[in-house]
């Protein structure tokens, strides 16, 4: 069961980071020409590979207790920060993320932006795509780590990740545009739930306390958070609602 | 330096600090729960949701 949610955290969540880091890829390369983003795209992902491959066997050195604690609290900040911002967007007190106006703004800006050569390449595109996808990975790196390391499982949120990844970049290909029919928030909120979940159990477990029911525990912290968070939209929507009716 | 730590405040902590301080302190008393004997586990969930909700009231 810790497998398939492993998985299915690093994917989806992976999958959201690809499809922002496609946006930014696709307005530079339409506007100013594919070498020098694809250059950029290459040198951020050897280094987001390079981080995983170096700080996840170093995690293995660390006592279980004391990783599942911090890893466990890392996942609760992150989590807890996307399920804050996907609750506040389904409940309208934040604007959705918008990848077909995020495009236009970068694709305007690429198409304004001087052209500089620098060891032979479009500098400009070269350093918005490096910046764009080694941003956007950086999480995805933080949660193959985080989430691979407590299971002893790198291997199989790094294969995750790499399938979403591939995923985006084909069908990102066959349409050449951004996915603006991605249900980003729907899939935040859904990463955000088991995020926060995984960094619940972790960092329960990292205490020195045990959860009743053992792993089955998982599944009822799910329930209930989702149960909860649900609760809060339909509360903010309400209170939202309100507020427009009296002002 | 200083955009350095910047960037890894925002990553990490986010738009509330008040989650990750409240998380400390959540597991802190967990593990002085434990230790004094006590059952422990169901502190971490009821601060979660307790963080999340006033997180989201202050956002509001």
């Amino acid at each position: 069961m810790r497998s398939v949610f492993l998985f299915l955290a690093a994917f989806l969540a992976s999958g959201v980071e690809a499809v922002e880091a496609l946006t930014i890829v696709l307005a530079v390369g339409i506007t100013r020409g594919w070498r020098s983003p694809l250059v950029g795209i290459g040198a951020a992902g050897l280094l987001l590979a390079g981080l995983v491959a170096g700080i996840g066997p170093a995690l293995k050195e660390v006592p279980i207790d004391a990783l599942r604690l911090v890893v466990g609290f890392l996942l609760l900040t992150f989590g807890l920060q996307w399920l804050r911002k996907a609750i506040l967007r389904a409940s309208g007190y934040k604007a959705l993320h918008d990848e077909e106006e995020a495009f236009k703004q970068e694709r305007d800006e690429a198409a304004r932006a001087g052209h500089e050569v620098k060891a032979g390449l479009d500098w400009y595109a070269f350093t918005i795509s490096f910046k764009g996808v080694l941003l956007e990975g950086l999480e995805v790196v933080f949660i193959v780590i985080t989430f691979g390391s407590t299971q002893g499982r790198v291997g199989l949120a790094a294969a995750a990740a790499g399938a979403a990844v591939l995923t985006v970049i084909v069908v990102g290909m066959l349409v050449r545009a951004p996915l603006a029919r991605v249900p980003e928030n729907t899939l935040k909120f859904a990463v955000g739930l088991m995020l926060t979940t995984f960094g619940t159990f972790w960092a329960t477990e990292g205490t020195g306390s045990h959860w009743p029911g053992s792993d089955l525990a998982i599944l009822v912290i799910l329930g209930v958070l989702t149960v909860a968070s649900l609760g809060f939209v339909q509360f903010l929507r309400r209170r939202q609602r309100v507020a427009m009716g009296t002002a | 330096m200083k955009r350095f730590f910047r960037f890894w405040y925002e990553f990490v902590v986010g738009d509330d600090w008040v989650i990750a301080v409240g998380l400390v302190a959540a597991l802190g008393l967990t593990v002085g729960l434990k230790d004094a004997g006590a059952p422990a586990w169901w502190l971490p969930p009821v601060a979660v949701l307790a963080l999340l909700a006033g997180s989201l009231l202050r956002a509001t």
